[in-house]
């Protein structure tokens, strides 16, 4: 298995008690850095990061155009601008169409992150209530990476584990708190 | 595996084949973003391969054209983020007024929505008649409908709404006609606009300038071509002039980072030191 060297994560409907429940169970120095993609409105400011970082207590920032990928931080996409990684690990913005009505859209996140990172990827889908998602999960699969959906049984809307589920065949199905639990078994890589 | 390492390939060698015969150069571009736009391109066109497609722009000038639409993002609003059109108004126009005459440059002006706000918001200020504004991009049929200014009424409701958090003085309304669906911009609010085709990839500075407004347009370039960017810029604006940005762009990552100031950091607005 290769080391995990970033973890891509998306969630939609009832997406940020998902994606606390899983950040909760990571222990406190975690080096491999995480990029977030929440559906969110399309006004302006977003207090997504903040909420985050105070519940959390971790280093978590709206991720910038530009910005290297640091370890142990956790990024979030701002509302109104698609989240890539570029070839260069950097980050960059962009206000492409919406997909799926979302902008930003977890498939963008997740296809550009497969192709820079390869088998050095993770991507964790977890409830939502439209297939954003699903094609850049099996994008991250046939790239070498490693994939995780929540148990559609669990999520709150099932709607876009299911649809990864149709595209293929993740790594692991699991609840919120098994997908914690494995996140926090990864070690990070040696730097 | 295989399939995507091809497509990279053929990306690679369209853009240099682009730029060698047409000199659009867009081989510094954020690489992620423009390999989406061509493969939205490809379904469009129907065509299966990236190697089709060069085929195709290679021999039909017209086809570069239709490509063009989809590599460059004509996503503009007037007044977009109000908050930067208000501290415009409030930390730089008093500025602006120093000087007896002022040059700006909007760059990237794509289909014109930049170039009107600012033109409103200079004439309420009083400072539109000596002011000269260059609008320039690299998309010609963008640069046409700029100097068009015909808007969809469908979109002034969000712009009207923008205006008034952005300190307007009256009312969106007062700066344009209506007529079948569409809002005609006021043409007197370009009697002192030039718009040009210019590349930030590939053109050099063509005037001084006072403040230089470029929002939206860096987030698809490279660090590389950011910098040449921000090059032009520093070497366009004047002792002390205004640089503005789109709200999520930042000088902090780039060469140029210490030889500007954040006048308004917020709000993107930025002055030469």
């Amino acid at each position: 298995m290769n080391a995990v060297r970033v973890i891509v994560l998306g969630a939609s409907a009832g997406g940020v008690h998902a994606m606390l429940t899983v950040l909760h169970a990571l222990p406190p120095v975690f080096d491999i850095p995480l990029l977030c993609v929440l559906h969110l409105p399309d006004n302006r400011h977003s207090h997504l990061a903040e909420v985050l970082r105070r519940r959390l207590k971790r280093p978590v920032r709206e991720a910038c155009d530009k910005e290297d990928i640091g370890a142990g931080i956790i990024y979030v996409a701002g509302p109104g601008y698609h989240l890539s990684v570029e070839r260069d690990f950097s980050l960059s913005l962009s206000q492409e169409e919406p997909v799926h009505f979302s902008r930003p859209s977890i498939d963008i996140l997740f296809e550009s992150a497969a192709d820079a990172y390869g088998p050095g990827l993770l991507g964790v889908l977890l409830t939502g209530g439209n297939e954003d998602g699903a094609r850049g999960l099996a994008r991250i699969k046939q790239q070498g990476g490693q994939t995780i959906v929540q148990d559609p049984g669990e999520a709150q809307v099932a709607t876009m584990p299911r649809a990864a589920l149709a595209l293929h065949q993740p790594d692991h199905i699991l609840p919120l708190n098994g997908i914690g639990q494995l996140l926090a078994s990864l070690e990070a890589p040696e730097c | 595996m295989t399939i995507e390492r091809n497509t990279d390939i053929e990306i690679r060698l369209l853009i240099e084949a682009i730029y060698l015969k047409y000199s659009y150069d867009f081989r510094d571009y954020s690489g992620a973003s423009i390999k989406r736009r061509i493969q939205h391109a490809l379904r469009q066109f129907e065509l299966k391969t990236v190697s089709a497609l060069q085929e195709r722009v290679l021999h039909d000038p017209g086809m570069f054209m239709q490509l063009l639409q989809f590599l460059t993002i004509p996503v503009s609003e007037m007044f977009r983020d109000p908050e930067h059109f208000l501290a415009l108004r409030r930390e730089v126009v008093p500025l602006l007024r120093t000087w007896p005459s002022i040059k700006i440059w909007i760059a990237g002006c794509s289909t014109g929505e930049e170039v009107y706000s600012m033109a409103i918001l200079l004439r309420e200020e009083g400072l539109l008649e000596r002011t000269i504004i260059y609008a320039t991009d690299i998309n010609p049929s963008s640069l046409e409908k700029a100097k068009q200014g015909i808007y969809s009424m469908h979109n002034m409701h969000l712009y009207a709404e923008n205006y008034r958090k952005a300190g307007g003085r009256g009312e969106l309304s007062d700066y344009y006609t209506s007529a079948y669906g569409n809002a005609m911009v006021d043409g007197s609010l370009r009697d002192n606009v030039t718009f040009a085709d210019h590349s930030l990839a590939t053109d050099s500075v063509f005037s001084e300038t006072q403040l230089i407004s470029c929002r939206n347009v860096l987030i698809y370039f490279n660090k590389t071509l950011q910098d040449r960017a921000f090059g032009l810029f520093h070497e366009s604006l004047c002792h002390r002039g205004f640089l503005v940005l789109g709200s999520k762009e930042t000088l902090d990552f780039s060469a140029y980072s210490g030889t500007f100031q954040a006048l308004a950091k917020p709000e993107r607005i930025y002055r030469k030191s």
